[in-house]
């Protein structure tokens, strides 16, 4: 049977102009990131200092957490805790009710992507504007961001210029980058001075001074924390991390795994709302801590480790699956790699469990992790969880739900005569006399390539000839 | 670790399910080629396969039964060598997993802790001299993802290379990602599978080459088959047939 994400793939696959799109991006930013790390052993000791730190972290997730609501209500930010996306929303709702506001506009936010919070909004008559310029283009054209930092990597600028032109018909066609740019910088800049709320998501949580950390390059993260009246900021409950002292080095590798900048443009510090004689900033600035699914991936000692991550998308940049696809054949918020142990922890096995198959294990994405998430060894882990026999001996949603008889069958065939070698060997051999009577028809592994070429004589058989076989 | 491994008397040789049935010269050659250098090698009859392809499908059980009869054929305390990094990594990185609280643990610790890739044995403990009597010729390199990831040693079979004086490696783009087969991969994501194959076979073809040597008969299999296909392939070949034939060994 061919899964709906197989055929989302082959329908992605033949889309020659975005795979171009993906595939000359990714090879930028893989060079650009390779220049930033000149010194090999510096970049491994930084890659252990930033699993350290994250590890650390997630080791007191509930002290840290603890602790960094309680300075962040003393520093004046007011913490709201949403166990489901359902409740996150209903909490953005509740405060923009609070202040009668009808429109929010937004920095870049993965975990409003997860909450589907443009679509809550808009479903009540909200206007929820994207403010990155990469959010600002996919929503122009009602997608998905197919990358988690840069959502509109799929277009190339030639089809941006067409959208613009379709979308603001009034204004001349371009395809000077910066006409374009300077085109949304316009419009945001008149809906930065009216939106009653602004909405960000967050790099870092420091607990032990009550911070909020966001990076972003365009400055439109500064606007939305800052101009409007009410800055709302969600994310997810990982995010945390003990000290002051443990942003640095996160943000160094960070912002150079991401995108190859040794910083970017913009880096806010929010500790508090505007305090009194301040001339700017909101007056009310409020944190979502979205668990999502999280505290079940925390439960488990293996998978936790999937909450180190600080979502810089490297794993995404050199994945070779990632690049042919693109992002949206993942049919999830993130893709990739990271996607692809995240997702079906989320939302179950039985639900996108086919992503753990959707890579060979090549190991691109954890050479390049800046906090050495074993990414093949977590698929590894979810492929067993998919379909052991034990499902209640582990809190993996939608264990065992992808066990079927059939497949079962085969692996129990295959370990038996793996472990009777006389008639094993038996088999080996006669293949390869038979070997004209096997099906050259294979399906797919023979619709691009020549079936499997059966040697003459096992190597078995050619070592006994040899005396080389003995115990 | 591995590196202070001293050249040993007698080592044992898991020659690989695929090596078995496809490629059993590479398997031979690569016997010839320690044993020219001075080494026994025993060769267990009843060794089957590592139980990689269960290993990766989830089925742990499976895999556990089969790497079980393996673990148990090499009880001496020399080294095992492997021609292949995806077989050699299964053994060595996943064994220690697999087994992680069972009876045998210690035992199957004690054969991941002796495994060593091929190329890896030949340069680094056999510090093999090769003295190239072949015609001039081109060859690309493919290096398997468990090879330069798991292993560590795609370096080895560059130095290898190197020292055959008539050999000139041509490198090629996007070198170090992986060929699309993935074992089971291939047939789960055939669409996917395919697309990665059809660009590693563009990039190596883009190369001008004579050849195409790998230490992985996986890799091999994925990208000859595709190049075949295609019409007009490329000759490919396991690192360890091309080694023996440009340094004198017959065809046997």
């Amino acid at each position: 049977m061919t899964s709906e994400f197989r055929l989302t793939v082959r329908e992605n696959l033949a889309k020659a102009e975005v795979r171009a799109n993906f595939y000359r991006a990714m090879d930028g930013l893989m060079t650009r990131r390779l220049d930033q790390f000149p010194d090999k052993v510096e970049l491994e000791r930084l890659r252990t200092q930033s699993m350290a730190i994250r590890a650390n972290a997630l080791s007191k997730l509930p002290e840290l957490l603890e602790q960094l609501e309680a300075n962040l209500t003393r520093n004046g930010i007011q913490v709201h805790w949403a166990e489901t996306t359902d409740q996150a929303n209903q909490i953005v709702l509740g405060i923009m009710q609070q202040h009668n506001a009808q429109s929010i506009i937004k920095g870049k936010s993965m975990v409003s992507e997860e909450m589907g919070l443009n679509h809550f909004l808009e479903a009540l008559g909200i206007e929820a504007l994207e403010s990155d310029l990469g959010e600002f283009i996919i929503q122009l054209d009602h997608e998905a961001p197919s990358h988690i930092i840069m959502p509109a990597i799929h277009k190339n600028r030639v089809q941006i210029a067409k959208l613009f032109h379709e979308k603001f018909p009034d204004i001349p066609y371009t395809e000077d980058v910066d006409e374009l740019t300077q085109l949304a910088r316009r419009i945001l800049r008149d809906k930065f001075y009216a939106a009653p709320v602004g909405l960000s998501g967050v790099n870092f949580m420091v607990a032990e001074t009550g911070t909020l950390c966001l990076v972003e390059n365009e400055g439109n993260g500064r606007m939305s924390t800052t101009a409007p009246p009410v800055h709302i900021a969600v994310t997810g409950i990982e995010k945390v991390v003990e000290s002051l002292s443990d942003v640095p080095p996160l943000l160094s590798i960070l912002t150079r795994s991401a995108t190859g900048q040794p910083i970017t443009t913009y880096v806010n510090m929010i500790s508090s709302p505007r305090k009194p004689g301040e001339k700017d900033g909101p007056e009310e600035v409020h944190l979502v801590l979205l668990d999502n699914g999280r505290s079940n991936i925390y439960s488990d000692p293996e998978l936790l480790a999937t909450l180190r991550c600080i979502r810089c998308g490297a794993c995404i940049n050199h994945c070779p699956v990632y690049v042919r696809i693109g992002g949206h054949s993942y049919g999830t918020v993130y893709p990739g790699p990271i996607g692809s142990i995240l997702e079906p922890q989320k939302a179950g096995l039985d639900v996108h469990g086919e992503l753990t198959q959707a890579s060979t294990l090549c190991g691109a994405c954890s050479e390049v992790c800046p906090v050495r998430i074993p990414i093949p060894s977590i698929l590894n882990r979810l492929r067993y969880d998919g379909v052991r026999k034990d499902a209640a001996n582990t809190n993996t949603v939608g264990s065992g739900k992808r066990r079927t008889l059939s497949e079962a069958a085969t692996w129990k065939t295959w370990a038996w005569a793996a472990t009777h070698p006389a008639l094993y060997h038996t088999g080996s051999k006669l293949a390869t006399r038979f070997k004209g009577m096997l099906p050259t028809n294979l399906g797919a592994w023979t619709s691009v390539r020549t079936a499997p070429k059966l040697a003459e004589s096992t190597l078995h058989e050619r070592l006994k000839a040899l005396g080389v076989d003995h115990e | 670790m591995n590196m202070t491994q001293q050249k040993p008397d007698t080592l044992y040789f898991f020659g690989t399910c695929l090596i078995d049935l496809m490629y059993p010269q590479a398997g031979v050659s690569a016997i010839q080629l320690i044993q020219r250098a001075g080494v026994n090698v025993i060769f267990p009859p009843a060794q089957t396969c590592c139980g990689q392809p269960a290993w990766n499908s989830g089925y742990r059980d499976e895999a556990r039964a089969v790497a079980r009869a393996q673990i148990a054929l090499f009880p001496k305390p020399i080294p095992i060598v492997i021609p292949s990094g995806s077989c050699a990594g299964m053994m060595k990185a996943h064994y220690p997993e697999l087994f992680k609280g069972e009876a045998d643990e210690a035992q199957a610790l004690d054969v991941a802790g002796r495994v060593f890739e091929l190329t890896e044995f030949l340069v680094d403990v056999l510090q093999i001299e090769l003295q190239d009597l072949g015609a001039p010729i081109k060859v690309a390199v493919h290096t398997s993802c468990s090879a330069r990831r798991e292993m560590g040693v795609a370096d080895k079979i560059e130095s290898l290379l190197g020292q055959l004086s008539n050999v000139e490696r041509v490198e090629h783009a996007r070198k170090p990602e992986c060929c699309g087969f993935g074992g089971t991969f291939a047939v789960k994501e055939p669409e996917i599978s395919a697309a990665m194959v059809l660009d590693k076979t563009t990039h190596i073809r883009n190369a001008g080459v004579d050849r195409l040597v790998s230490q992985d008969g996986g890799c091999l299999m994925n990208i000859s088959g595709a190049m075949e296909k295609q019409g007009n392939a490329i000759p490919s070949q396991h690192i360890a047939e091309f080694l023996w034939e440009r340094t004198g060994g017959n065809a046997s």
